[in-house]
């Protein structure tokens, strides 16, 4: 959020910068000499506040722009500018999805990674699987370790790329047309995943709380299991890439299903009137989403590790 | 299976397409997917025959104006670049 406003301030001062630093030859003699004279001579062409652009011309050199009435007018307006230009993104992105929804799903902490990490690959320990609420909304990343993130997924998406290049350079196939096409290659299975399982959701009237960010957050998980397995199938050949895939995949199958049963199938029987055909197809789609996972991961990693 | 961008904008393109073209008394009134036929169980849970009518209907509905325009784009971008 500060960046645009960095991007901002930086162009300010190189636009101010190279005119005085041109005209600090001449003015240098007087500007040390009697201040009081330079602040002087300069409020009568400050008056209109309009256009300090072109008052910042002969500025009183660099050291004096905090003490320069002109230039602290101008540094105010480039502010203002940044701010309504900040506001103005914020209100057109806030149209399409909701940033605070989005802030939610990155408020995660060194520990909260780690350990996340820990039981994406070994799940079998982890007892406790139940995401944790307060008052009726979800705790974020932060204070509970089931809740899910994007921060995960997207770090691992784009080293995914990045190992993607490596394996490809290992083997002398490597070329920047072919890191694109992975990288979208690897976007579009998860949109049409995350498309699929909605569709899916939408069709059977499974009335879960599982909004577009937790399946996308639920679908990106692949992507540390796909770090390790071509890591491993670089480091160990065919051998270690195949018993990576076969422990990862059992890991995320096992992750899945445990994480997606909270929340798809209730634990309580809410759900009286509903027809016997209800839990069997909520069971149906955890099962079919766990097993896309290794076939999936299987796909796009088999063609970098020969 | 290389995807690009490209090509899951036409991909996305061709299949809203397909979906907008089902008519509904011409067509789909044949299989018993009809207006009439569709919602019959005000209950909680409609079911999947109607949940799929009810996404058909309303894509047709929402997205009529949006395909015309990227139709009309589309085929004056691949008359113009091939």
């Amino acid at each position: 959020m500060d960046l645009p406003q960095q991007g901002y301030r930086a162009t300010k001062p190189r636009a101010r910068a190279p005119p005085p630093t041109a005209d600090s030859v001449l003015f240098d003699d007087t500007s040390s000499a009697a201040p009081a004279m330079n602040s002087q001579g300069y409020y009568t062409p400050g008056y209109n506040m309009a256009g300090p652009q072109n008052d910042m011309q002969g500025g009183a050199g660099p050291n004096n722009m905090f003490a320069d009435p002109m230039a602290n007018a101008a540094m105010m307006y480039g502010s203002s500018l940044a701010n309504t230009g900040k506001d103005m993104v914020n209100k057109e992105i806030s149209k399409f999805m909701s940033v605070n929804k989005l802030k939610y799903f990155f408020a995660v902490d060194t520990r909260y990674v780690l350990k996340k990490l820990m039981i994406l690959m070994f799940p079998y320990t982890h007892q406790d699987w139940e995401v944790r609420y307060h008052r009726d909304t979800p705790l974020p990343p932060r204070q509970d370790v089931n809740a899910p993130d994007l921060y995960i997924p997207t770090m691992a998406f784009i080293t995914y790329i990045l190992l993607a290049g490596m394996a490809l350079g290992i083997q002398k196939r490597f070329s920047p047309e072919v890191l694109g096409l992975c990288a979208s290659t690897a976007l579009v299975w998860v949109i049409i995943e995350v498309l699929v399982m909605l569709l899916s959701l939408y069709l059977l009237t499974v009335h879960s709380d599982l909004s577009t960010f937790d399946l996308i957050a639920y679908s990106g998980y692949k992507y540390v299991g796909m770090i390790f397995t071509v890591l491993c199938g670089l480091l160990f050949g065919s051998d270690g890439y195949y018993v990576a895939l076969a422990w990862s995949s059992c890991a995320l199958m096992f992750f899945l299903v445990r994480s997606l049963k909270m929340k798809i199938i209730p634990s309580t029987d809410s759900m009286g009137t509903g027809s016997s055909a209800k839990p069997q197809f909520r069971l149906y789609i955890t099962v079919v989403i766990a097993v896309f996972q290794p076939i999936i991961i299987y796909w796009l990693t088999s063609h970098l590790v020969r | 299976m290389a995807f690009t961008l490209y090509s899951l904008i036409q991909t996305a393109i061709l299949c809203t397409n397909a979906v907008a073209v089902l008519h509904e008394e011409r067509f789909l009134s044949k299989f018993g997917w009809g207006v009439d036929q569709g919602v019959g169980g005000f209950g909680d849970d409609p079911g999947v025959k109607a949940q799929i009518l009810t996404l058909i209907r309303s894509v047709r509905t929402v997205m009529r104006v949006p395909l015309i325009i990227v139709n009309t784009v589309c085929i004056v971008l691949l008359l113009l670049f091939g």
